[in-house]
């Protein structure tokens, strides 16, 4: 299994940055996952073999990092952070808004397969709370009704989804 | 956008290039970039140790160790390679202030990682960025390359002889893998599940060759001091406090923001001159001093200085410069619940008063939060909290159990008062009650 010339370039590059072959495997599992929406079984056996481990010990390294999901996402995936400076802003009330703006839970995809949505602990943008991040976009400074702006954005770029 | 703000107190020296388009090396050399670098190599080992172990130089990540201190615990001899590691894993709830070097400044780090690397004899420097800072990973390798380019980095830099590489690694979301331990695991390519101490980092490291790792902040702050001088630098704080830091303050504030003030600087002054005060006519009724992990300071405790020795001796920590301020709107049990959730949550699983004590305590407040409390509870958050300090191979076991201690000791009232199945006296009226779902 092949990924884009960019990734495996990328690959090949990395691989000379480390004493080991397994070093490669968070950053790889991460970039791998944002070329193919998530790490699904083919992807893990071919970094495994990449990596020089097994695929068990491969899944017990996705398990423990939160960015790593092993199930298909939206296109555009919510991150909500609710943590303590976040909190104290108006965090949950962004992320209640999401819920009901979107109608799913968190850890759920809109059933076009446009956006999921996530609670997540502190992205390091307290100064500039309530904060959200759209799969690696930061947008701050929140309100209900720049959240609602901030969904619009992404219901325009349209784009294919992924399911 | 993480907009930049600015106070007359500001002493700005880790911040002096922010906004001035310094990821650029060109301009980073224009603003006395890489002479710092050059003037090391120029140096002793020994004697840039003792600069910024004078300096007073402490981690800004946190622990506030004596950076020059660290630096000196490498053996002068080691049959495996040494390294440098910038921890760039900025995840302390109420941090976002790495954040802001790796926007405006990520040469400067690239600098420090370097002139750790001529102070220890290490030829490897490798800075680590957590997963969720995308862009900035990009910025970073960007001015990576930019260095190699120049000659700054790769065999014979600057013509001097020594060989130095910097490779940017990424993470993929883990609040454990800021701890030095774990980070190594991490780039080891492993779950962050941190290693028994000692040995320590600098005599065992990764893969067993001699490491120092250092916070962003802390590393970004190396070329000022080999400028400046360490007597300019310790000048600008307290005795064995010296210098500057990126304080970020947030919460119920009117001018949230990042803000670069002196060690010492007395926290009153900053939440009410540099932040502006409460919002709302509200009144103040907590503060996180340093980072969700540090004890909370009730409002009649922020006639304190803001440097690592004034905030122990007042029974917290200066920790991670995340300034969280809390107005009287706000539910004690409830916080104390986020926080638990957190550390719950980030928990790596290994330690049995870590994992085990999380998970219950995040039970035992979620139960009294919603109501079903009884008085035993109380004393029992408490005691549970006490028994995982110290217990634990890493410290986000005491990071869980201190903010959690502080918030019972000086706000039992609000827990007694959600005794007997009453509701939170702070929930707004039809706000259905949360849970929270961090599984």
């Amino acid at each position: 299994m092949r990924f884009s010339e960019p990734f495996e370039r990328r690959f090949r590059e990395m691989a000379t940055h480390y004493p080991t072959k397994r070093s490669l495997l968070v950053p790889t599992l991460l970039y791998a996952q944002d070329e193919v929406g998530f790490l699904g079984d083919e992807v893990i056996a071919e970094i495994a073999e990449r990596v020089e481990l097994t695929e068990l010990e491969v899944r017990n390294v996705i398990s423990y990092y939160s960015m790593l999901t092993t199930k298909p996402r939206g296109k555009y995936n919510i991150q909500v952070c609710t943590n303590i400076a976040c909190l104290l802003t108006g965090g949950e009330e962004i992320l209640d808004h999401c819920r009901m703006r979107l109608g799913i839970q968190e850890k759920q995809t809109t059933p076009d397969g446009r956006f999921s949505l996530e609670e997540v602990e502190c992205i390091g943008a307290c100064s500039w709370a309530p904060a959200v991040q759209v799969n690696y976009d930061f947008h701050e400074n929140l309100t209900p009704e720049k959240m609602d702006q901030v969904l619009d954005q992404y219901k325009k770029k349209g784009g294919e989804s992924r399911l | 956008m993480a907009d930049l703000v600015s106070h007359p107190d500001e002493v700005k020296v880790v911040s002096k290039r922010f906004g001035l388009g310094a990821a650029d090396i060109d301009r980073y050399i224009e603003l006395d970039g890489y002479k710092a670098v050059r003037k090391a190599l120029g140096m002793q080992p020994d004697s840039l140790i003792t600069e910024v172990k004078d300096s007073g130089l402490r981690g800004r990540g946190g622990a506030g160790f004596n950076t020059g201190l660290k630096w000196s615990f490498v053996p002068k001899q080691s049959t495996k390679p040494k390294y440098i590691l910038c921890n760039g894993d900025e995840s302390e709830p109420g941090t976002c202030k790495d954040r802001l070097i790796f926007e405006h400044d990520p040469h400067a780090v690239i600098e420090g990682v370097m002139i750790a690397g001529i102070a220890v004899g290490a030829h490897i420097g490798y800075i680590y960025i957590r997963g969720e800072y995308r862009y900035l990973s990009e910025i970073m390798q960007r001015a990576i390359g930019e260095a190699y380019a120049r000659g700054f980095l790769g065999k014979n830099i600057f013509g001097s002889g020594f060989d130095f590489d910097v490779y940017w690694h990424g993470g993929a979301g883990a609040y454990e893998v800021g701890e030095e331990s774990a980070l190594m695991e991490s780039l080891e390519g492993k779950r962050g599940i941190p290693r028994i101490r000692p040995p320590f980092p600098a005599v065992v490291g990764l893969w067993g060759g001699p490491t120092v790792i250092n916070n962003a902040e802390t590393l970004a702050s190396v070329p000022p001091i080999i400028l400046g001088g360490a007597e300019w630098y310790a000048k600008l704080g307290p005795p064995k406090n010296g210098g500057t830091r990126l304080f970020c303050l947030s919460g119920h504030l009117n001018r949230p923001g990042v803000y670069e003030l002196p060690m010492g600087y007395n926290l009153k002054k900053m939440i009410y001159d540099v932040g502006g005060g409460i919002p709302k006519g509200r009144a103040l009724k907590a503060v996180v001093p340093g980072g969700s992990s540090t004890p909370l300071l009730t409002r009649d405790e922020i006639d304190v200085p803001m440097d690592f020795d004034s905030l122990m001796k007042a029974g917290s920590m200066l920790g991670s410069g995340g300034v969280v301020v809390v107005d009287d709107s706000t539910c004690m049990v409830k916080f104390a619940l986020r926080i638990m959730s957190f550390y719950r949550h980030e928990s790596c699983g290994w330690c049995i008063p870590c994992r085990e004590g999380t998970d219950w305590l995040q039970k035992t407040l979620t139960r009294f939060h919603a109501g079903g409390g009884v008085k035993k509870d109380i004393d029992n958050i408490q005691y549970l909290s006490e028994n995982i300090l110290g217990r634990t191979f890493c410290p986000l076991g005491d990071a869980a159990a201190m903010p959690t201690i502080s918030i019972v000791k000086k706000f039992r009232k609000e827990f007694e008062d959600h005794l007997e199945g009453k509701p939170c006296p702070f929930e707004k009226a039809g706000l259905l009650e949360r849970l929270p779902v961090m599984a």
